[in-house]
């Protein structure tokens, strides 16, 4: 950590932007937070880049004091992998919405997770299309009643974390606006993590989709319906803190411990570090009406990120055949000489 | 004079004991008379498979070397590998060469070589009366007649009579050739091209020499395919010397060009080196954005290789994200380049907006092929311009150039990348097809004569806006990273100076105007055209991009027939050269030749308000100069 940088505070990334959210709005609470890790990452916030898409959730660059760009709908993770290729000692983030990341953009969304470009993507999943008013996402559930849906959608949701691990993610995690423990630890895990962070992130449209999470993160049911990964520990939640996931075959199931002769030797032991992302893609697969929603840090392994290997790419090229010379390159193949 | 490697004579390189000419054909080649030519077109076609490219691409180099100025037009179908011996499989490649300037790639072949039925029926409406045609006899079969729609062997029969018809059994005689070269019958068959090769060689008193570097550069891993093809080679050569229907050869001498040094380039090759060289000096490190199309992959493929020159490139999911990584790259202080065709511009026109409101520098190479949609993805068309000036949302300017020349392309890079970074502006530059795979001999820069990109990164965080503006318009550009510059910039509508997201009547107003000034401006900034010809006349010729060639050859023709017509070229369409308007008002008549519908003549008619008059070809093909003079008398 640089001296500069641990001086840094909260305040310091505070940018003089009015913020234009609605009051209420879930993206406050995130905006807090990544403005509350900032100065313990130890990067000054000159090294420091947000792009975003547009939505809501992509106006969040103007109110961080950093680098930032706001771009056009769903290219977020395009431009960012153009910075970060040529400024690989810039941190990277990419700020984008449900919609943003996954329809318009989901091929960008996909292809950046694929080549572990070393970028942190905070997706605000708010179910919603939130700056255009209303209408249904790729995350909202069948059969939402929306402007642009009134009798109900017909478009099945995507599950953004089976998708990013589908896309051979590095490393991906879930939180919510409403934990700011939760909500700091993933994004400075994902600050920490060399390659592509996923983070998705539960967030509230008080407007459009009030209450969309309600029945996860309303405080008084909470402990029941979430399940907290820590790696190395069994997959225990609930109010008693009895409750584990059990592998039933290839399905994981909730068991009770002390009950049906379950011990907490029967719950599984998260491990995010497991190559093999199974495990990881079966807790994304959790039917949320069944089962708790797992958050945290589903997976986080190392793999050389693209960016590395474009630069050392270049740096080998260069060793190789020395630092280009615009005289050779003009001459080269067969050339004459007219007197 | 030409210094060039090998002596004057071709003269075979260490013979081996098969390949050396035996005294009688010595004595033979002594009898056979040259015929001396200011030029010549010569024009191979077979299918696609037979090795056509290769083949005029050696037959173009060879020449190059030699010191003759030349001009080529590849020619190949969408399809890697139509049907075999079917008239959409037909591949061809014509080489105007000569000692004498070149401008074009020649209107109709004088030699026309045809590996097959079909390259002969496509290619039979062009070919001129007396045309030389050799073909390759053993593929005029049955089955390949009946599949290019031939009725009878028209080989056999006399419906070629106005042509000089020699008939070569091209492939038992390469297949004789490699009788002790041991590999497949099928590798031998695919030699062929070689021996056609070896008769234009001899039919044109060339040396082989440069076509065997080229091979033993190739196959250098695959000794026997190298020695087949040289085989073949040379029993083409020796077949000219000895077979009694070759009764003439060919002598094009060197041309009397410009003192230099030279080489052979095309199109997407001089733009790929171009900018290479804008990068360096500029000093600031080039990162390409692209996604393979027809036919702009070649610079990527080419950029690809100057890893050492600090170059970055990425291949991209799609043509959006390659914009969009470029538009990073040029946030982050670097050169930011995409590289495409039409289609990919139409993907990319929302992104370029960005980029112009963001006010960043962003380097657009369309190589312009037919369209719409998908279009003719091989063949050449300069039907983008409209879009280039206008296809975006809102008001959004960008700044446009385009090459005249293969080797053009090479100075277009450089001045695009001037123009983008010292008006912070996204540049377009639009090449095409013909440019892009067209070859001509080129006369190397030297690099102390290359402009100074003069590129300054603003570092100083006292009184820093981001939109700022110096005498140029232009913001202050800055590199992420820098202390005290932490800035946010966005799509959303930017109050002047501060860069903060503004929605005020006002202001929107006088941005959008500022932006459109910032590019006018850059009239100021570029050379004033200049005129072919008389300063005044009849009819001027306005052209742009690659018609280059054609109307300079046809406005020489028309002035040397004593018409008073001149010409000026557009290198800069947007702006324009500031003495355009002046020259317009100069003449009785504006005669705008393109390769579209009538693009560039609708803005000139709009912005000048003279009633300039189209000459249109829109055929996926560049104009023929003959083309371009009847287009001019019509109106004269
Ligand atoms: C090319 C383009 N198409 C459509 C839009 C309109 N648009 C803006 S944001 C948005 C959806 C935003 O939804 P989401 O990403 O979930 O973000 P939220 O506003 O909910 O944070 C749409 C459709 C646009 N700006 N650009
Ligand atoms: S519309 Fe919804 S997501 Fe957008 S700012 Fe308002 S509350 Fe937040």
């Amino acid at each position: 950590m640089t001296e500069a940088a641990t001086k840094l505070t909260k305040a310091d990334f505070q940018s003089d932007q009015d913020i234009r959210w609605c009051p209420g709005c879930g993206d406050y609470s995130i905006l807090a937070q990544v403005q509350n890790v900032m100065p313990e990452l130890g990067v000054p916030k000159e090294k420091v880049v947000f792009v975003s898409g547009i939505g809501c959730s992509s106006r969040f660059p103007y109110y961080m004091n950093t680098y930032g760009l706001h771009s056009i709908h769903g290219r977020a993770p395009a431009v960012a992998t153009g910075v970060k290729c040529m400024s690989p000692d810039l941190s990277v983030w990419v700020v984008t919405g449900d919609g943003d990341g996954l329809s318009i953009g989901g091929n960008h969304f996909i292809h950046a997770i694929r080549r572990n470009v070393d970028l942190n993507v905070l997706m605000f999943n708010n179910r919603i299309y939130g700056l255009t008013k209303g209408q249904y996402s790729p995350t909202s559930e069948l059969g939402k009643k929306t402007k642009s849906t009134p009798m109900g959608s017909v478009d099945y949701p995507l599950h953004p974390i089976s998708l990013a691990l589908g896309a051979e993610a590095t490393f991906v995690a879930r939180t919510m606006d409403v934990d700011p423990k939760s909500l700091r630890y993933c994004v400075k895990r994902a600050a920490e993590h060399k390659g592509i962070a996923f983070v998705e992130i539960y967030q509230n449209c008080n407007i459009f989709n009030d209450g969309a999470y309600d029945s996860i993160v309303e405080k008084s049911i909470r402990s029941d319906r979430v399940l907290y990964l820590e790696h190395g520990k069994p997959m225990i939640f609930g109010k008693d803190m009895n409750k584990g996931l059990k592998l039933n075959g290839f399905q994981l199931e909730v068991a009770t411990i002390g009950e049906n002769g379950v011990t907490e030797k029967d719950i599984v032991v998260h491990d995010e570090t497991n190559p093999d992302p199974t495990m990881a893609f079966l807790l994304s697969r959790l039917d949320e009406a069944t089962f708790p929603v797992p958050m945290g840090v589903f997976r986080a392994v190392r793999r050389p990120a693209f960016d590395e290997m474009m630069n050392d790419q270049v740096k080998a090229a260069t060793q190789k055949s020395g630092p280009g010379d615009l005289d050779s390159l003009l001459n080269q193949g067969d050339t004459w000489e007219v007197h | 004079m030409v210094n060039r490697p090998g002596s004057p004579r071709w003269e075979l390189p260490e013979p081996k004991e098969h390949l050396a000419l035996s005294p009688q054909t010595e004595a033979a080649s002594a009898a056979k008379p040259l015929e001396e030519h200011s030029h010549l077109v010569v024009r191979f076609a077979g299918d696609s498979g037979d090795g056509m490219q290769i083949t005029g691409s050696q037959f173009t180099a060879t020449n190059a070397v030699y010191g003759n100025d030349l001009a080529t037009l590849p020619d190949f179908p969408a399809e890697i590998r139509a049907p075999a011996g079917t008239l959409a499989g037909v591949s061809g490649f014509q080489l105007n060469f000569g000692s004498q300037k070149i401008y074009t790639a020649g209107d109709q072949p004088d030699v026309f070589v045809t590996m097959n039925p079909a390259a002969l029926k496509v290619n039979l409406p062009e070919l001129p009366n007396g045309c030389v045609i050799i073909a390759n006899e053993d593929a005029f079969t049955d089955r390949n007649l009946k599949m290019a729609g031939f009725a009878s062997n028209p080989l056999a029969d006399d419906s070629l009579s106005k042509f000089r018809v020699y008939p070569v059994k091209i492939s038992t005689l390469t297949n004789n050739a490699l009788a002790d070269v041991e590999m497949s019958a099928k590798d031998k068959a695919r030699c062929k091209n070689f021996f056609a090769l070896g008769l234009i060689y001899w039919m044109f008193n060339r040396s082989p020499e440069q076509t065997m570097r080229f091979l033993k550069d190739k196959f250098s891993k695959k000794p026997v395919i190298l020695e087949a093809n040289e085989k073949a080679m040379r029993a083409g050569m020796n077949y000219g010397e000895t077979a009694e229907a070759f009764t003439t050869r060919y002598e094009v001498k060197e041309a009397q060009l410009t003192p230099g040094k030279y080489r052979n380039i095309t199109g997407n090759s001089a733009m790929a080196i171009g900018l290479v060289a804008a990068s360096k000096l500029s000093g600031v490190p080039l990162f390409l954005g692209s996604y393979p199309i027809t036919p702009a992959s070649d610079i990527l493929h080419e950029l690809s290789r100057y890893k050492n020159f600090g170059i970055m490139t990425f291949q991209a999911e799609d043509e959006i994200a390659a914009v969009c990584s470029a538009i990073g790259a040029a946030f982050a202080g670097y050169l930011g380049l995409t590289t495409t065709s039409g289609p990919g511009i139409a993907l990319k026109a929302e992104a370029i907006g960005l980029a112009v409101m963001t006010e960043l520098p962003l380097l657009i190479v369309n190589v312009q092929r037919g369209g719409p949609s998908t279009g003719l993805p091989t063949k050449t068309e300069q039907a983008d311009l409209l879009q280039a000036m206008y296809g975006r949302n809102g008001e959004c300017p960008v700044a446009i150039v385009a090459p005249s020349t293969p080797g053009d392309c090479f100075h277009i890079a450089i001045e695009a990348t001037r123009i983008a970074t010292k008006y912070m502006t996204p540049v377009m530059i639009l090449s095409d097809g013909y440019l892009a795979n067209g070859a001509e001999a080129w006369r190397l820069p030297r690099i102390s004569d290359l402009p100074r990109i003069d590129v300054k990164f603003r570092t100083d965080p006292s009184g820093y806006k981001p939109y700022l503006r110096d005498e140029n318009l232009a913001r202050p550009w800055v590199r992420p990273g820098t202390p005290g510059l932490e800035h946010r910039i966005g799509g959303i509508e930017k109050q002047d100076i501060t860069g903060n997201v503004n929605y005020e009547a006002r202001n929107h107003e006088h941005m959008v105007k500022l932006r459109a000034q910032k590019i006018a401006n850059i009239a100021k900034d570029i050379p004033a055209l200049k005129v072919l010809g008389d300063p005044e006349g009849d009819v001027l010729v306005v052209g742009w991009g690659s018609t280059y060639g054609s109307i300079t050859a046809a406005v020489e023709e028309l002035r040397a027939q004593g018409k008073r017509v001149s010409g000026v070229h557009l290198r800069h369409l947007n702006p324009f050269p500031p003495n355009l308007g002046e020259i317009l008002g100069k003449f009785r008549k504006v005669i705008v030749p393109e390769m579209n519908a009538g693009q560039l003549v609708k803005i000139i008619r709009a912005t000048f308000n003279v009633p300039a008059i189209g000459v249109n070809k829109i055929q996926g093909q560049p104009f023929r100069k003959r083309e371009v003079v009847d287009g001019i008398l019509t109106h004269l």
